[in-house]
């Protein structure tokens, strides 16, 4: 097998009480069991509750320090961290690398080092390199939650990508649902972590974009047997996008990654418009109740018709509120999984 | 562990009709007043009460839940997140009377986080505090204003309520704990 799943973090949650939080870091869903994703699910109905009130803020996490460290460049998904943070009542710490010392040649495991000696407790961390928050992890006391690493995981983005799902989709089940995902699975982080969330909830789940941009889904589909955590279904890769949209209740377009993307890999913008563009017309192939998703930012005119992106059947506004919750229940849970709780059975 | 009955069913019952004639008595009546809840034996508690003043005064009063997990001073000690188990104040506190119902009273911890909570939804009238169990040994400068028993216990002791709602009987008893433990959920 060439293709091997992303590299998994070790399981803490050996021998684990079902329903209670054991991970110190976050850096990838696949290491989570299905019942801490329903204790994420259940956690963030209780945040989208609070941001539901007159004053949307407790004080959970009162004195903690999160620190929010993006060495690429991001808006939404920083802000609804800090957001996040701050409805918790944390003091939040915000680096952008582009200002920061590591322009200067500090290297990651000094600038973490630096940043835990300033009293960072809850490293919330963006990279270009697959893997990076691994290495943040070794060095690091505190936690660290990634916020996206290289083509590598999004943990955070399929978290409150699978909430939406549940929240939109009558009966708040996947299990039979058929969930396409269009446009550059080969470069998308967000894919990668939606194959272990969306296999995980019994989703029928089909990759669909241009064969460049599959490269090596296929055997990573045929291999696919939910690596560490068992119980996940197979998933399905193909380059016909009405194949891909037939009868879907979830479309989750994905963004053109001009910044990742080789010479040759799209003849060109348009052409990929031409054939993959989630527009109104291949959307009629999907189920009449079909939701719309996308992780953002969007190429509108490219990967998604701007008509679609505003359309009645778009969540894609719905994801960010989301994504407030589902981190404030990241932070929370995280927060609380301190030295005695971790890698040891709870009393 | 030795476990003593300290309540019957039918104590509980009746402790919870007095209380339920103490509020009403000390409001002069119904108006304004609404019952929240603490999670988790609170909320059973307040329907019950609710149900004893529908019975006598006639008037239904509004019923909340409120969750104070949020609210604890102690998250930050806890070895693990407790679970939380939903806030839902289905009505505008703005100056209404709420009468916060728990269980159990002990250091008075929960209800200072009651509180904080409640006022992060409105300003109520008044807060007032009605209790199943006050147990004693407070850490902080509060009190009842409706008890439903007395019960002077050691800090060794755990009183556990039971109601059929949630634990499929009513009773409430008190077991000595065998070994210490820093559960700091014990009887809150």
């Amino acid at each position: 097998m060439t293709t091997a799943a992303p590299a998994t973090g070790t399981l803490t949650a050996t021998g684990a009480k079902p329903g209670a939080w054991h991970h110190r870091h976050l850096i990838d869903v696949d290491v989570l069991t299905w019942s801490e994703i329903e204790l994420i699910m259940r956690t963030t109905d209780e945040m989208k509750g609070i941001l539901a009130r007159p004053i949307r803020k407790v004080p959970a996490l009162n004195g903690r320090r999160v620190t929010t460290l993006f060495y690429e460049a991001s808006t939404r998904t920083r802000v609804s961290f800090e957001t996040a943070a701050r409805n918790l009542s944390a003091d939040v710490v915000s680096i952008a690398t582009a200002t920061s010392s590591v322009t200067k040649g500090e290297s990651l495991v000094d600038t973490i080092r630096t940043l835990e000696a300033l009293g960072a407790e809850i490293l919330v961390m963006r990279h270009g390199i697959s893997g990076a928050p691994y290495l943040a992890a070794e060095v690091f006391g505190g936690h660290v939650l990634n916020g996206g690493d290289g083509w590598h995981a999004h943990p955070t983005q399929a978290l409150l990508d699978l909430y939406t799902m549940r929240e939109k989709l009558p009966g708040g089940d996947l299990r039979g649902r058929k969930v396409a995902i269009v446009g550059d699975i080969l470069h998308s982080r967000v894919a990668r972590s939606n194959i272990w969330s969306l296999t995980a909830a019994g989703a029928d789940l089909w990759l669909c974009g241009p064969a460049t941009l599959l490269r090596g889904m296929d055997r990573w589909a045929t291999a696919w047997s939910g690596g560490a955590v068992p119980g996940h279904g197979r998933f399905n890769v193909t380059t016909d996008i009405e194949t891909a949209l037939r009868d879907a209740d979830v479309v989750m377009g994905l963004r053109i990654q001009r910044e990742r993307m080789q010479a040759g890999l799209l003849p060109s913008m348009r052409e990929y418009a031409a054939r993959f563009q989630l527009n109104a017309k291949r959307l009629s192939l999907a189920k009449p109740e079909a939701i719309v998703m996308h992780p953002g930012p969007m190429n509108e005119g490219v990967e998604i018709a701007p008509d679609v992106a505003i359309s009645g059947r778009s969540v894609i506004t719905d994801q960010v509120a989301n994504g407030v919750a589902v981190r404030m229940a990241l932070l929370y849970l995280l927060a609380g999984a301190h030295e005695a709780a971790v890698g040891e059975p709870a009393r | 562990m030795t476990d003593r009955q300290i309540m019957t069913g039918d104590e509980i019952r009746r402790a919870i009709v007095r209380i339920s004639h103490e509020i009403v008595e000390k409001q002069a009546g119904t108006q304004g007043l609404v019952l929240v809840g603490i999670q988790r034996r609170g909320v059973p508690l307040a329907q019950r009460v609710a149900e004893a003043i529908e019975v006598h005064e006639g008037v239904r009063l509004p019923v909340g839940a409120l969750d104070i997990t949020f609210y604890r001073d102690d998250l930050s000690l806890v070895a693990q997140q407790p679970i939380v188990k939903g806030t839902d104040l289905p009505f505008d506190l703005n100056g209404t009377t709420v009468v916060l119902v728990d269980d159990v009273l002990y250091t008075g911890r929960t209800i200072r986080a009651a509180m904080d909570a409640l006022i992060d939804f409105g300003r109520p009238r008044a807060i007032r505090l009605a209790v199943l169990i006050d147990r004693g040994h407070r850490e902080l400068p509060i009190r009842a204003d409706h008890v439903g028993k007395n019960v002077p216990t050691s800090r060794e002791e755990i009183v556990h309520v039971r109601l059929a709602e949630v634990d499929a009987e009513d009773e409430v008893t008190i077991a000595r704990q065998v070994r210490s433990t820093e559960t700091t959920a014990a009887g809150s």
